[in-house]
């Protein structure tokens, strides 16, 4: 039952060059993911979530999703899949902390508000219910790796956006890192968060430790690339042909595309094992694994965070010219 | 009268718990608390309408489709637009697709596991290969678990579990058909949602859908990608998955008495025409035996038991929603929605009872094939099994009626209608989730969202007590229910799981505190 190269490399997309490991240090590696990996046992806690983020993981294509989970990890907490409910389900959680058990990794999906512990409890313990924050709390104190899985939990995501009338936020929802400030806490962040991404994430920590991480604490083999570095239509907009409506052939930056901002290989990943993208299907990118992720200050999901202006003056004709400096200065392009 | 609590309700979306009194072996009464509020609709207030088809798809990743389609409707309608041909039927297809992959989802992966005797696999003597894996590390996990301080997840997710005599199928072919059936429809159940992603841009939380339709301009290649994953998924659900349904039924024919509720309410799925007003599946109301037209003006939402301190009774173009965590005698975070004053059940159930009622050929010729099995009438379908004979059938239907739509797709032609957004506006969107209706309706002022509120599927059946006291449909279904085994009360479980609530979806509803009565209600 161990995890297989071929699996292996397959997980990995197939770029294990990227990933760091040859073929001989894989072998090598053979027993210690033996011992490791196959039984790594993983608590995960939705708090303000939508389960999306798990959705996502069920869309796991290789190894699928039955072979990952008895084979690669041990699913010991997860609400949605789970056969135990109710207090045999809360049990698992609970011998977690009263056992002070060391030995599983914490994966919180969703925010976590601070606002009030009644806006997200998760079972009752001796008549009580207990607020998401503090099994977070409690489990994280003994857990030996926590990530935080999608931008929710990693940044907070969009439960934790303003209310533009206030500028506050209706629940106080933070992100992970805010609730644990001294956990070193790896961040899967995409709403939701591409399944090679969090199950890459968790076998690298398994495999050889925390992956090399960028500012914002992402794994730098997913989110180190712009999705525009990346993008189908990359030479569209060389070539200054951009789509002005939805459906049109062409670079989608006049509708709003995020792909300069974004940091995530998409374009080249693709959704469900290569069937579609987000700048495939036309649409464009939201920008979806980017901590300011969805208010972008006050701009909106289909606006233009700012274009430099060397990257204006560089597109050829005029009149695509002015349509970006008008949607710089906020203007937007809707039809 | 010993008090009894689900807490977690697991295997839904999001966070439910439930607490049940139970005298003589029943429940006597019973109460549904949603365990998570966000704030959704705040959230949107003073945004682009446009970005709200994107923020709304986050009330829940298991039907993120519903609820860009919902807000994409609600958009037209403000926008004055339609959608266009392309626009429609693309709207279908992958709304269609999502249905596949939930209801599969529902039935094998959320709900089988109170059916199923998970363990009987260690006493498995075939030789498929899958099984025999699956075999393997169930026993390993035992043996290796033993005695340490993690013993208590061996075979984790599947176990621990309840444990009440006889709760599980005894018959060990059943129990492995049904453990390979759960391993097959995870494959399958992805394969719907590559369906989803082939027009949608990805799932969950589709890229593409904007108002009057989608981005993806449709091509030969992507029909006939869509069409070879819903071969596979067609197979599985006339194959497998009715007959696992009809399987189930008959190792625990008292779920047809179980669970019963009889106020249903359907807003119409699936537009089989660019008028917007003919369905696949009937809308309308169903009351003491009769269908009535359906009327959104009568729509309110009660506030009474639930943790708001804002007014009550509120149509849902006037409500207001203040949070009050801890106000004396609210139990949930979920508002109690009313139809013309009475609670409904929404969902499949509703869906395929309208439809037959309302002389639904197609959908009465299925149904009628399932009851025969059982010697049964139509009053049979509102129960337990009846809703899961009504996702099953209903999948089955889809399967055929999607091929129709494919072909008249418009191959190259524009995937939606375009708009311009008005300085001010409202629309109502309505949309059946695979779980049952859903509205959206938004009002626009400086081309902005001024108010935005959705009433979800959730909201209606798993509602609390209204402000004269009427109790919420899971709460009225779960009374009558018999417990053997109050420490391990599978039963209420199943009563409640077989609604398939998204709590995620029904604890969000929030309004502005503005008075917007100046508006029309739609
Ligand atoms: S569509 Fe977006 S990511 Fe792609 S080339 Fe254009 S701007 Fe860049
Ligand atoms: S391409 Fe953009 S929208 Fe798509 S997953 Fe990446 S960051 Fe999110």
């Amino acid at each position: 039952m161990a995890l297989n190269r071929r699996d292996f490399l397959k997980l990995m997309g197939g770029t294990a060059a990227v990933f760091g490991f040859s073929g001989v240090l894989l072998q090598g590696c053979k027993k210690a993911i033996k011992e490791a990996a196959e039984r790594t046992p993983v608590i995960w806690l939705q708090a303000q979530s939508c389960s999306g983020c798990s959705v996502s993981l069920l869309n796991t294509i290789e190894p699928d999703i039955a072979t990952l989970i008895t084979e690669h990890i041990s699913l010991n907490y997860h609400q949605t899949l789970m056969g135990g409910t109710g207090e045999v389900a809360i049990r698992v959680l609970d011998e977690a902390v009263k056992k002070q058990r060391k030995d599983f990794v914490l994966v919180v999906e969703g925010s976590i508000p601070t606002g009030s512990e009644e806006y997200c409890t998760i079972g009752m313990l001796n008549g009580r219910h207990v607020s998401a924050l503090e099994w977070i709390r409690e489990l994280g104190k003994n857990a030996k790796a926590i990530l935080a899985f999608g931008t929710c939990s990693a940044y907070g995501g969009i439960p934790a956006a303003a209310d533009r009338r206030t500028g506050l936020n209706p629940t106080g929802a933070k992100s992970l890192s805010e609730i644990l400030p001294n956990a070193t806490i790896i961040n899967v962040p995409g709403c939701p968060p591409h399944p090679d991404w969090m199950i890459g994430t968790i076998l690298h920590y398994v495999l050889k430790g925390i992956p090399e991480l960028d500012e914002y604490n992402r794994p730098k083999l997913y989110f180190g690339k712009t999705v525009h570095e990346q993008c189908e239509h990359l030479s569209d907009y060389k070539r200054g042909r951009f789509a002005k409506h939805w459906g049109e052939k062409g670079c989608l930056y006049l509708l709003g595309c995020l792909g300069m901002d974004s940091g995530c290989d998409i374009p080249n990943r693709k959704w469900l094992g290569g069937v579609n993208s987000c700048t495939g299907c036309g649409s464009g990118c939201i920008g979806c694994t980017e901590s300011v992720f969805p208010d972008y200050g006050k701009r909106g999901l289909y606006k233009h965070l700012m274009a430099s202006l060397d990257e204006i003056n560089a597109l050829e004709e005029p009149q695509i010219r002015a349509a970006v400096l008008n949607l710089r200065n906020g203007g937007s392009i809707n039809g | 009268m010993a008090k009894i609590y689900l807490d977690p309700i697991t295997r839904i979306e999001g966070h439910l718990s439930i607490e049940i009194d139970v005298q003589n072996g029943k429940v006597v009464d019973a109460k549904n608390k949603g365990d998570m509020f966000r704030g959704f609709e705040k959230i949107l207030l003073g945004r682009n309408p446009v970005d709200a088809t994107q923020i709304v798809q986050r009330i829940c990743g298991v039907c993120p489709v519903s609820h860009g389609i919902a807000s994409s409707k609600c958009q037209d309608a403000a926008f004055g637009i339609k959608a266009n041909k392309n626009g429609r039927l693309l709207r279908n297809l992958v709304l269609g697709a999502n249905y596949l992959q939930s209801h599969i989802l529902h039935f094998y992966h959320l709900c089988a596991l109170d059916f199923v005797d998970i363990t009987a696999i260690l006493n498995y003597k075939g030789s498929d290969s899958g099984l025999k894996a699956v075999q393997a590390w169930a026993k390993d996990e035992l043996a290796l678990k033993k005695g340490r301080i993690d013993q208590i997840s061996a075979v984790s997710p599947f176990l621990p579990r309840y444990e009440a005599k006889d709760a599980y199928i005894a018959d060990a072919d059943l129990n492995i058909a049904a453990i390979a059936h759960y391993l097959q429809a995870l494959d399958i159940r992805m394969k719907a949602h590559k369906m989803v992603t082939v027009f949608g841009g990805r799932v969950p939380h589709l890229m593409g859908i904007v108002p009057g339709g989608l981005t993806h301009v449709p091509t030969r290649a992507n029909i006939r990608e869509y069409k070879k994953y819903l071969g596979e998924v067609e197979k599985f659900v006339n194959d497998v998955y009715i007959k696992d349904v009809v399987a189930v039924a008959r190792a625990y024919s008292d779920y047809f008495k179980l669970g019963r509720y009889e106020n249903l309410l359907s807003f119409g799925a699936f537009e089989s025409d660019d008028s917007g007003s003919a369905f696949m599946f009937q809308q309308g109301m169903l009351s003491g035996g009769n269908v009535a037209k359906l009327d959104t003006a009568l729509i309110r939402e009660q506030v009474r038991y639930a943790r708001y301190k804002s007014a009550s009774d509120l149509h849902p173009l006037k409500g207001q929603t203040e949070p009050d965590p801890h106000k004396g005698g609210a139990y949930t975070w979920l508002k109690a929605p009313r139809y013309d004053g009475k609670p409904m059940e929404v969902g499949p159930l509703p869906r395929i009872a309208i439809s037959y009622l309302s002389g639904n050929m197609a959908v009465k010729k299925e149904v009628d094939a399932v009851l025969k099995e059982f010697d049964a009438d139509i009053s049979a379908v509102f129960s337990v099994l009846g809703r899961h004979a009504a996702r099953a059938i209903e999948a089955k239907l889809l399967c055929t009626q999607i091929r129709e739509w494919l072909d008249e797709l418009e191959v190259g032609g524009s995937p939606r209608s375009t708009y311009d957004i008005p300085e001010k506006g409202e629309g109502e969107g309505l949309v059946e989730a695979p779980r049952g209706a859903l509205g959206h309706w938004i009002v626009i002022e400086d081309k902005k969202i001024a108010n935005y509120q959705c009433v979800v599927p959730t909201t209606w059946f798993c509602s609390p007590r209204d402000d004269r006291g009427n109790i919420g449909p899971v709460e009225q279904a779960l009374i009558g229910t018999p417990i053997a085994d109050p420490a391990n009360p599978i039963e209420a479980a199943r009563v409640v799981r077989s609604f398939d609530p998204c709590i995620a979806c029904a604890v969000h509803v929030v309004e502005g505190d503005r008075d917007i009565s100046q508006f029309r209600v739609c």
